[in-house]
C-alpha cells in the first residue's frame, strides 16, 4: 500500500537511534558483564600483549557488542579490542 | 480455570496500574468475578485509579497476616459486578509481606475468582518478588522509550529465572503521529527487540488523564483509543482472538484506506 510517510519526512530518524542504543545495552545486560570482569579481561589481555609489543595501558578499547553472525541471519555478541601498538619487540 | 496474572514493568510510570484497573474493569464487563491486588505497599494507588480510595477498611497486610478474611478485605466495586479489590497497606514496610504469603493468597483466591490480577510495584526487590510469587502469567508493561523496554527485557530475564514463562508484552503510549515519522519506535521494532509474545498495544490517549482523574477507567469509554486498546486485551486474555488495533484509523490517510478497502 502507499505510504507517503516513506516519500516524505524519511530524514531524522530518531528511532534508529534508540533501537541501536538499546541492542547494545541489552547485549551488556544480558551478558551480565561487570564492569569488574571486563576489566579483568582486559588486564589479562595487556599481559599477554605486553610479551611481544609495547602498548600503552590508557589507550586500550575493549567492548563487548554484536556482529553478524556467520550465516547472516542473526547478531551475536562479539568483543571487540581496539589497541594502539606503539612497536612489536623483536626476538 | 481461573488465572493469577501479574502487571509489571520494571521501570516506573509506564502505566501499571492504569492497565491494572482497566484490565480489571474490563473483564468484569465481560461477566467474570476478578478480584485486583495492589502489592505496592507503602505506595498505594490502584484504589484512587479505580475510585474506591474512600472504602477501604481492610489491606494487603491484613489479610495475610490474618487479622481479616481476604473475603472482608476486598471492596466490592459497586459500578462494576464483579470486580474486587484488596488495596495495599499505605503505613507498612515492603518486608511485611512474604513470597509464601502471597502464594497462600493466591491459591485461596483461585477458588473464588476467575480471574486474579496482581498489580506489582516498580523495582526488582522484595514487592517484585511478592507480586510474582503466585502468578501463572504475567503481563509486561513498556512504553516506546530506551529505558522502558531495558527494564522490560530485565523483566523478562527474572520471570523466567522464577519459572514464568507464560508471559506476554503490552506496548503502552504509543504515538502514531511520531511512530509515523520516525520519531518512535514501533510495535515490530520493539518485537525485534525483545524475545516475548505481544498480546496488545495501547495508544497514547489524554482519555486516560482525563478519566483516573474522575475514577472511572477508560476501558469504559467506547470513544477512548486507549480504551480499546485495553478492550482487546481483555478479549484476548478471555480466549478470544482479535486482532491488533490499527493506529492508523483515525488519521486522514487511515480514513482514505479504509474507504479503498471497503470499495475492494
Amino acid at each position: 500500500m502507499l505510504d507517503l510517510s516513506r516519500i516524505f519526512g524519511r530524514k531524522n530518524n530518531s528511532k534508529d537511534a534508540a533501537k541501536d542504543r538499546l541492542k547494545l545495552v541489552l547485549v551488556h545486560d544480558r551478558a551480565n558483564v561487570s564492569p569488574e570482569f571486563l576489566k579483568t579481561i582486559k588486564d589479562e589481555i595487556m599481559q599477554v600483549l605486553a610479551k611481544y609489543m609495547d602498548v600503552t595501558d590508557g589507550e586500550l578499547d575493549i567492548n563487548i557488542t554484536t556482529a553478524q553472525s556467520e550465516d547472516g541471519k542473526s547478531r551475536v555478541p562479539a568483543i571487540t579490542a581496539n589497541i594502539p601498538i606503539k612497536s612489536i619487540k623483536q626476538k | 480455570m481461573s488465572q493469577v496474572i501479574v502487571i509489571t514493568s520494571g521501570k516506573g510510570g509506564v502505566g501499571k496500574t492504569t492497565t491494572t484497573a482497566n484490565l480489571g474493569v474490563g473483564l468484569a464487563k465481560l461477566g467474570k468475578k476478578v478480584v485486583l491486588i495492589d502489592t505496592d505497599i507503602g505506595l498505594r494507588n490502584l484504589d484512587v485509579v479505580l475510585g474506591l480510595e474512600n472504602r477501604i477498611v481492610y489491606d494487603l497486610v491484613d489479610v495475610v497476616t490474618g487479622v481479616c478474611k481476604p473475603k472482608q478485605a476486598a471492596i466490592k466495586d459497586k459500578r462494576f459486578d464483579g470486580l474486587f479489590l484488596i488495596p495495599a497497606a499505605q503505613t507498612k514496610d515492603k518486608d511485611a509481606v512474604t513470597v509464601e504469603q502471597m502464594q497462600e493468597l493466591c491459591e485461596k483466591l483461585k477458588k473464588e475468582y476467575d480471574f486474579i490480577i496482581i498489580d506489582c510495584p516498580a523495582g526488582i526487590e522484595q514487592g517484585f518478588k511478592n507480586a510474582i510469587a503466585g502468578a501463572d502469567k504475567a503481563l509486561i508493561v513498556t512504553t516506546p522509550e530506551v529505558s522502558a523496554v531495558r527494564d522490560a527485557d530485565r523483566i523478562i530475564g527474572l520471570l523466567e529465572a522464577n519459572e514464568i514463562y507464560d508471559h506476554y508484552l503490552i506496548i503502552n503510549r504509543i504515538r502514531p503521529d511520531m511512530v509515523r515519522r520516525g520519531d518512535m519506535m514501533n510495535v515490530d521494532d520493539i518485537m525485534e527487540i525483545l524475545n516475548i509474545n505481544l498480546i496488545g498495544i495501547v495508544p497514547d490517549d489524554q482519555d486516560i488523564i482525563v478519566s483516573t482523574n474522575k475514577g472511572e477507567p477508560a476501558v469504559v469509554n467506547p470513544k477512548s483509543m486507549a480504551g480499546q486498546g485495553y478492550r482487546n486485551i481483555t478479549e484476548r486474555l478471555n480466549g478470544n482472538n482479535v486482532p491488533l488495533m490499527d493506529l492508523d484509523s483515525n488519521t486522514l490517510l487511515g480514513k482514505i484506506k479504509k474507504i479503498f478497502s471497503k470499495k475492494q
